[in-house]
């Protein structure tokens, strides 16, 4: 059932506050969502007053230096710092986005940091992302041939052909568009959801992919595909300016091919 | 807490492989909607002002009775895959999903059901 209020032990206390050292002239207010699985604790959201003068421009970097220099307790995830890896996706002014890629002059007021949305919280800012993976790995994302390779070369595509992978090729899987999807939020259990849609289109449209029927035939499904109702927060949120709804059009669209009318 | 492996899970029953024709059905319903409301609205207008018998009149027309029929079945099925996408999205508990599921399609019937024998009432004048 579609669920309006948090269960009592998620609901969010007050937090405690860190102030900026006397000094700092330029500072910003970083409201971020606590949650620790060793204390029998509700979730509770703490806030870090930050000099900015002395951090670099993105949230990511104001993250970093709460945990180097002020809370050190506080757990996110983080890798590449420039886009690349979806480590630090995270709910930031109330849209899911890559923690790395979004400047903090973009944001009026205090910055909101939650983790994404209706996931199961590990720690902090860290979400569960099992489901979601294991969802990728149920479309079987690798080429699937039925004639042999070519003994002395690449399996060719030609440019029109390798164009069709752009706008898909680029998704780093931050799972921003699944978790901002209302579908996904009310049966993310069986709806594939925005990103692994987007990725199993990415193999639909692969010109040297020779399993495009038995890929429609396990996409074919009122919960796995049907679920998307176009709402479009999927595109809106994309932190890679990428177009999973189009992409999921695109599904539909085939199966109709597939069907006849 | 399950122990369940995650890839068990996602797989889950595997494919329903249907969900085209509901997709389809529920789009062509709605463009043939949109058409049948244009002709709706128009003979509202012209029939405004008038009583009881013109009205009468008006869809005792063979034409006129034939797309106030088409328009009454196709208004309810489009209703009734309608209702069944919101009781899917927002109705996990599996007894009262089919119950659900079950009263809307029986209600959709049965609407059509109505609306058509008035038609044919009023068409043969019965």
């Amino acid at each position: 059932m579609a669920e309006f209020q948090l269960p009592r032990n998620s609901r969010i206390g007050k937090g405690k506050v860190f102030s900026a050292p006397a000094d700092a002239k330029n500072t910003k207010v970083f409201r971020i969502y606590r949650w620790n699985p060793d204390d029998d604790s509700n979730p509770r959201v703490d806030s870090f007053e930050v000099d900015l003068d002395t951090c670099g421009p993105m949230v990511l970097d104001a993250i970093i230096k709460i945990k180097s220099e002020i809370d050190p307790t506080l757990t996110f995830r983080r890798s590449c710092r420039e886009g690349i890896c979806g480590s630090c996706a995270m709910n930031i002014d109330g849209t899911n986005t890559l923690a790395c890629t979004k400047p903090i002059s973009e944001i009026k007021g205090e910055v909101k940091v939650n983790p994404l949305p209706h996931l199961p919280v590990v720690k902090d800012i860290v979400p569960d992302l099992s489901h979601f993976y294991a969802q990728y790995a149920t479309i079987r994302p690798w080429i699937r041939t039925q004639s042999t390779t070519p003994p002395d070369r690449e399996r060719l595509q030609s440019k029109t052909e390798r164009e069709k992978l752009d706008g898909l090729y680029e998704c780093i899987l931050c799972a921003c568009c699944s978790t901002s999807c209302p579908s996904y939020w009310w049966n993310g259990d069986r709806y594939l959801g925005p990103a692994i849609l987007l990725q199993a289109y990415r193999w639909l449209a692969d010109s040297r992919d020779e399993a495009t029927g038995e890929r429609l035939d396990e996409l074919e499904d009122p919960f796995r595909l049907y679920r998307c109702h176009t709402i479009m927060n999927c595109t809106r949120t994309c932190p890679k300016g990428l177009n999973p709804a189009k992409a999921i059009a695109e599904i539909k669209k085939t199966l109709m091919t597939r069907r006849g009318i | 807490m399950s122990m369940i492996n995650p890839l068990a899970r996602a797989r889950g029953l595997g494919s329903a492989k249907s969900g085209v024709h509901h997709w389809y059905a529920q789009r062509a319903s709605a463009v043939l909607l949109i058409l049948l409301t244009g002709w709706l609205i128009f003979a509202l207008i012209s029939l405004s002002g008038t009583g009881y018998a013109e009205a009468a009149a008006f869809i005792a027309k063979p034409g006129n009775a034939a797309f106030l029929s088409v328009l009454i079945i196709t208004m309810f099925y489009h209703a009734m895959l309608g209702l069944q996408v919101v009781i899917e999205d927002y109705v996990h508990h599996p007894v009262v999903e089919i119950i659900l599921y079950f009263v809307t399609r029986a209600g959709a019937f049965l609407c059509m059901a109505l609306g058509i024998i008035h038609v044919l009432k009023l068409a043969l004048g019965a």
